[in-house]
């Protein structure tokens, strides 16, 4: 793989990260964060909407009326999600009725039309699809971290699993009732946030 | 963008044209996914219905004990058999209390309930539902020899955020609780959700709808019930309105607006 290829894949998980550097995508980031499986699964979705959009946009981008770009940009957004959506249904039912709305809400979320309008109108088309795959990655690998401290924190289980045995089954963890709750992810993605500029100071954003 | 200087110069034809060919085949994508997998979502929908009925009549745990069950997928056949050989889904008028014939298969209680001429406006909607459905499906369940010794009844009633649907499991008496299972609701995770912690659906066996008068006596206890009380279960902690909830669901559905009129029949005529 070519050093620029990598770049564009690997690039927005830390150094340009959409939600951690710039906060995109916040709203599904709260919904759906309370449990790992459910973070896992709009991670996968994201990704799969946000590569292959950028991939069709790309390939029929110089074809595209500029005056009616985003509309056709939502068009082939909202079809892609649409598709995951009945995929999910037919394949992993108990997880898409967790979801349920916010996986339609994937078509509102300004990452996927973000690298639409920002790259994939540019660039070509696999470079496009690989920086789909890679932002997608990166919105994936908040979503993971912030449910990685809800779940566990707040429910005392990962995927399900038991960790800490809470009381109310018997155990001695008390849940945390605040990070049960979405508006908790404010808190996480902040503190994420804060970690993250501690290390790479260049982040920082100038007064 | 610089678009418009490297490109040719746009005309009105050729953009309603493009994102009419754009339209076409987002339309073919989207309709080609939604046909294809429309079978599979239904199956799936099915088989989480049959798999409450099951948990709600105790017969889940004996359909997924059964020795084949050893490879992947064979759980959901066994749900499915253990579904199609012991339960009968009938339709019952909720006004008169008796059989009637119906379409059990599509009955869809939500929808009824939107339909100004298939549903009432109860007088007294302790449950908050705003409307029932004149008629309600109900599953009959029967032991090996054949007997019914479980019926389990649908119910639905507002919880904290919304509705919150879910069976009833009772014994052959139609006054002891086997279960109360939550199929679809939207409480706050840890909270009222919480009806869904299988400590919290253990407290439900044994416990009686009816007190010797013939009212509907069961309830949620804030603070615990007596272990005496054989018509409370605890409440849920943290979660007054969910409980209330549940406690309103439950004194509906038992009430005159609700089964009580069908049980009433069923203890003096059973199945006719």
């Amino acid at each position: 793989m070519s050093s620029d290829a990598k770049k564009v894949l690997t690039g927005p998980i830390v150094d340009n990260n959409p939600i951690a550097l710039q906060v995109l995508g916040i709203c599904s980031a709260l919904a759906v964060t309370s449990s790992m499986a459910n973070a896992l699964v709009m991670s996968l979705a994201v990704i799969f909407v946000t590569a292959f959009s950028n991939l069709f946009i790309s390939i029929i981008r110089n074809h595209i009326p500029s005056s009616v770009r985003i509309i056709v940009q939502m068009a082939i957004i909202a079809s892609l999600v649409i598709v995951v959506d009945q995929v999910l249904k037919a394949f992993s039912y108990q997880l898409s009725k967790e979801l349920a709305v916010f996986v339609g809400l994937i078509i509102t979320n300004c990452i996927v039309m973000g690298r639409a309008e920002a790259f994939a109108m540019k660039e070509k088309p696999v470079v496009s699809f690989l920086d789909g795959i890679g932002n997608g990655l990166g919105y994936g690998a908040i979503l993971m971290l912030v449910a990685f401290f809800r779940e566990l924190l707040g429910f005392g289980t990962l995927f399900g699993h038991e960790i800490l045995p809470l009381i109310q089954n018997g155990g001695w963890y008390q849940g945390n009732g605040l990070l049960v709750l979405p508006f908790s992810s404010f808190f996480v993605i902040g503190l994420i946030i804060w970690a993250l500029r501690q290390w790479k100071p260049a982040q920082v954003e100038k007064d | 963008m610089s678009s418009s200087d490297t490109k040719k110069k746009e005309t009105f034809g050729k953009t309603v044209g493009f994102v009419l060919a754009v339209c076409v085949v987002c339309a073919l994508l989207v309709s080609f996914s939604a046909v294809q997998l429309k079978p599979l979502q239904q199956a799936n929908k099915l088989l989480d219905q049959q798999t409450k009925i099951l948990e709600a009549s105790g017969l889940l745990a004996v359909a997924l004990e059964q020795e084949n069950i050893k490879t992947a997928g064979s759980a959901d056949k066994s749900i499915v058999d253990t579904y199609n050989n012991r339960v009968e889904a009938k339709m019952i008028d909720l006004d008169s209390g008796e059989f009637i014939e119906g379409d059990v298969i599509n009955f869809d209680e939500r929808r009824n309930a939107r339909d100004q001429s298939l549903s009432i406006k109860p007088e007294n909607d302790i449950a908050g539902i705003n409307r029932r459905s004149n008629t309600a499906v109900i599953y009959l369940i029967k032991d090996n020899a054949g007997e019914i010794d479980t019926v389990v009844l649908p119910i639905v009633g507002s919880g904290l955020w919304d509705l919150m649907y879910g069976y009833v499991g009772l014994e052959a008496d139609l006054n002891t609780v086997k279960s109360v299972i939550y199929s679809d609701h939207k409480e706050t995770p840890g909270l009222g959700a919480e009806v869904l912690n299988p400590k919290w659906k253990a407290l439900w066996p044994g416990k009686k709808i009816y007190n010797e008068a013939g009212d509907v006596e069961i309830r949620l206890v804030k603070g615990g019930a007596k272990a005496s009380d054989v018509y409370g279960v605890d409440a849920l902690s943290g979660a007054t309105l969910t409980s209330n909830g549940v406690t309103h669901t439950l004194q509906f559905w038992f009430g005159e607006e609700g089964y009580k009129p069908f049980i009433t029949n069923f203890r003096a005529e059973g199945v006719q």
